[in-house]
């Protein structure tokens, strides 16, 4: 950012709604760590059982979906909204269609989130994973979203420049997928406010369930953000992007391909076996479709890797991609029917998405908005660099000790499970499979709680940044007094 | 599955495939005009190179599709095609299934012949069975057959449903369910208590109690619960009600939980394995849980 002049920074104030921006920036750090400090909870949980007090809304199934949503939807979600709403008005050179829009969807996804907070924890829930809010929610969740598409490729269409940045491919594919995909797993019949069943049953509600599922993962978490690195990796490195051409493939058949990956969730289940192989195969092409996006990026370093060494947010970037190439590795390795046969119901695959949510999903967001708390208060830079490193290490110290003890956890429990006598009886039982899983849950509840750790310090450095006079710059015409709930700026940008 | 699906399925992923290659190869071949080795997009100060596609990356792509076309020909997945190699989820569990059930048949033949008690002193026989309990009984019954709040000790001398050979093996085969009706109502707020306290009397917990609140609880108790507890209190086998004058608490022996068990009633119950376990696997159980008390006096045994 430093070859930004302050005036330039000054004109993009009126030019671009930053407003909606610097909200869902702020929520994504909150979310953060209220989505974090439960999933650290949760870890403790599964050691010390009885802090729970059996008080029913600190249950471990109370609360376990209540963690994923906050840290999907709540943190995953408000960063995507931040980095697409400030990417698609960047790359177009274009403000927001609407302003009193991009207002209703902040405040829509804001409103969702509420919900899930009180109902999840009430135990209202349809309990689709991923999906477990009830069908009130779920028509809101739905307006929210078609208001956000209009928002998104409304801008996109009165653009100023001729083409549409790859970026905006990403997010594009995420907002109209996830549409689908909300709807069709959605269906259901209501009983009353609170309860609902599903259209579907049996393997075809399964079916359908992981086929959301799964492209959750494959469009909220992948697609999405890979939309945020195609502009935070070059901007932050100011490199070129690497190839124009390998963006194009690895766009196209990600998005061909992912859809069809649902099914290696109900390997040896009832699904039909025609379904399980098609699950598999299409899981193993989708290797190298995912790993196109981490070579654009790492390679989009090439000719200024000397960064690495002194820009603590070009780290976090870098090493976020390395982890989505290591858990876009592992996946199709786990779709394999002989590992699934292993892997499958152990702690492994806990640790397969946390080294995706921890390492790549959160991790590119912590760099991104590192990226943008200065652009977005005008301020030359954070307030601590040196606090940026730290965060980083312990993002990273963190994350390898959640993933390697849940590796080790899951291959112990997958081999325990399996182990029979010569006498055709089971070797072990299931009780003892978990008390030899208890180291393994001490090191990963350290290892969340070290990553939690290095939230609450971006926390801190974000609110310095904001506050601090030291480090301004300059300031805009009028300064947001209200940064979390803000909505002073709105009037200065217009 | 119809012959549409079948068609639609094999259409679809086929069409899927080929337009993968398609896409790869022709975007490989495109010509870039300019030769600054840039798409000469620039976007909020993004320049986009035009790199090729790594060469390394280009064939790892194509070997997963040369792979996922060799597994759709051997394997069931293109519709109703059943694969070259014809196997199936099923075949391979049952395969698997038989093999455990072999191993088992082999391992028992060594016990042929020998009734219940003597494989109960018999230690390869406890070892087995023993594994059985761990996989199949250990849930409720725990590890060491000591039970939980609700669930039966095993490894002691008292039995709520009678310790011979018979019933040990009635309670495995055909489950046990045990009743406890609610009295809450019968009772009323008053009587309660008082059927708590004589209870907690006779079995010695609460031996400084109140004369007057001893007899009247004592009134209740031969009306109501006389006819499954009996007039000593010393319990049933046949209904599986349990002696009150032991120190045997399956709920619990405080006053806050035995005005539950008698206010709200209890259910307890053992499912019937007769579906779940075959007749070998169930002798061997029996034979355990026989053993687990078989070091306590044949006496205590024999009371039920």
């Amino acid at each position: 950012m430093s070859n930004v002049s302050t005036a330039e920074q000054q004109r993009d104030f009126e030019v671009y709604n930053y407003e909606v921006v610097r909200r869902f920036t702020i929520m994504t750090v909150a979310f953060g760590i209220i989505g974090m400090a439960v999933g650290v909870y949760l870890a403790a949980l599964m050691i010390w059982p009885g802090i729970s007090m059996e008080i029913p809304w600190l249950s471990f199934g109370r609360l376990r979906p209540l963690h994923t949503n906050a840290v999907i939807f709540a943190f995953g979600g408000s960063a995507l909204f931040a980095s697409s709403l400030f990417v698609v008005q960047r790359t177009c050179q274009v403000r927001l269609i609407s302003d009193g829009l991009a207002s209703v969807v902040f405040w829509g996804w804001m409103l969702v989130i509420a919900s899930a907070v009180v109902t999840l924890p009430l135990g209202i829930t349809t309990s689709k994973e991923y999906a477990e809010l009830e069908w009130p929610i779920d028509l809101l969740i739905t307006v929210v979203w078609v208001l956000y598409a209009i928002l998104y490729f409304g801008t996109i269409m009165k653009r100023k420049v001729a083409h549409i940045y790859v970026a905006n491919w990403f997010f594009g594919a995420f907002i109209v997928t996830v549409a689908v995909l909300h709807i069709l797993n959605s269906l259901a019949i209501p009983v009353h406010l609170g309860k609902s069943y599903p259209v579907y049953s049996g393997a075809v509600d399964a079916m359908v369930q992981w086929w959301y599922g799964h492209n959750a993962v494959g469009f909220f978490l992948t697609a999405g953000f890979l939309g945020m690195m195609y502009y935070f990796v070059p901007k932050q490195a100011e490199r070129p992007v690497y190839s124009y051409r390998l963006s194009i493939v690895h766009f196209w058949a990600l998005v061909a391909v992912y859809i069809w990956a649902g099914p290696h969730h109900l390997h040896y289940t009832a699904l039909p076996d025609w379904a399980q192989s098609l699950g598999m195969v299409m899981s193993l092409i989708l290797l190298a479709p995912s790993w196109g996006g981490m070579i654009n990026g790492i390679m989009t370093l090439s000719g200024a890797w000397h960064k690495l060494r002194t820009d603590p947010i070009i780290r976090f970037l870098i090493v976020s991609l390395s982890f989505y190439g290591m858990s876009t590795f592992e996946g199709p390795m786990m779709s394999i029917k002989t590992v699934n046969a292993l892997s499958h119901y152990t702690d492994w695959t806990i640790g397969h998405v946390h080294s995706g949510a921890l390492g790549w999903v959160a991790m590119i967001s912590i760099g991104a908005i590192y990226y943008l708390v200065p652009i977005l208060f005008g301020r030359k830079q954070m307030y601590s660099i040196v606090w940026i490193n730290w965060h980083f290490w312990m993002s990273t110290i963190g994350t390898v000790l959640y993933i390697a003890s849940m590796w080790v956890n899951g291959i112990v429990q997958g081999l325990m499970w399996r182990a029979y006598n010569a006498d055709g009886t089971l070797t072990y039982s299931f009780a003892e499979s978990i008390q030899a899983s208890y180291p393994g849950y001490l090191v990963r509840f350290i290892g969340g709680f070290i990553f939690l750790a290095g939230m609450f310090l971006m926390a801190w450095n974000v609110y310095k940044t904001i506050r601090e006079e030291g480090v301004r710059d300059w300031a805009p015409s009028e300064p947001p007094s209200e940064p979390a709930t803000g909505a002073t700026v709105q009037g200065a940008a217009a | 599955m119809s012959g549409f699906s079948n068609a639609w399925i094999i259409i679809l992923t086929v069409v899927t495939i080929v337009l993968l290659v398609w896409l790869s190869f022709a975007t490989r071949k495109i010509k870039n005009p300019r030769d600054d080795n840039t798409t000469g997009h620039v976007y909020d100060g993004i320049v986009e190179e035009d790199n090729p596609l790594p060469a390394w990356w280009f064939s790892m792509f194509m070997l997963t599709i040369v792979f996922g076309v060799g597994y759709l020909l051997v394997y069931p997945g293109l519709g109703n095609y059943k694969g070259m190699l014809n196997w199936t989820s099923v075949d391979q569990l049952e395969r698997s299934q038989q093999q455990v059930a072999d191993s088992f048949q082999a391992s028992i033949q060594q016990f042929s012949g020998m009734s219940i008690e003597e494989m109960a002193g018999n230690d390869k026989a406890n070892s087995m069975g023993r594994r059985l309990f761990t996989t199949n009984c250990s849930v409720c019954h725990g590890r060491e057959g000591q039970g939980g709040f609700g669930f039966p000790n095993l490894a002691d001398s008292e039995w709520q449903w009678g310790g011979s050979i018979d019933q040990i093996m009635h309670s495995i085969v055909k489950g046990r369910q045990a009743v406890m009706a609610p009295w809450a109502q019968v009772l009323g707020a008053e009587n309660l208590p008082k059927v708590v306290t004589y209870v907690r009397h006779i079995a010695g917990l609460e031996p400084d109690a109140d004369a007057a609140t001893v007899e009247a609880g004592k009134q209740q108790f031969s009306t109501y619960c006389v006819a499954c507890h009996g007039p000593d209190a010393t319990g049933n086998p046949v209904f599986g009600a349990p002696s009150l004058v032991d120190d045997v608490w399956l709920y619990g022996n405080s006053r806050a939980e035995i005005q539950v068990s008698i206010s709200a009633g209890r259910n307890g119950q053992m499912p019937a394995h007769e579906e779940l376990l075959s007749q070998d696997k169930i002798n061997l159980i029996a034979a355990y849980v026989l053993s687990l008390s078989s070091d306590k006096p044949a006496a205590a045994i024999d009371e039920g």
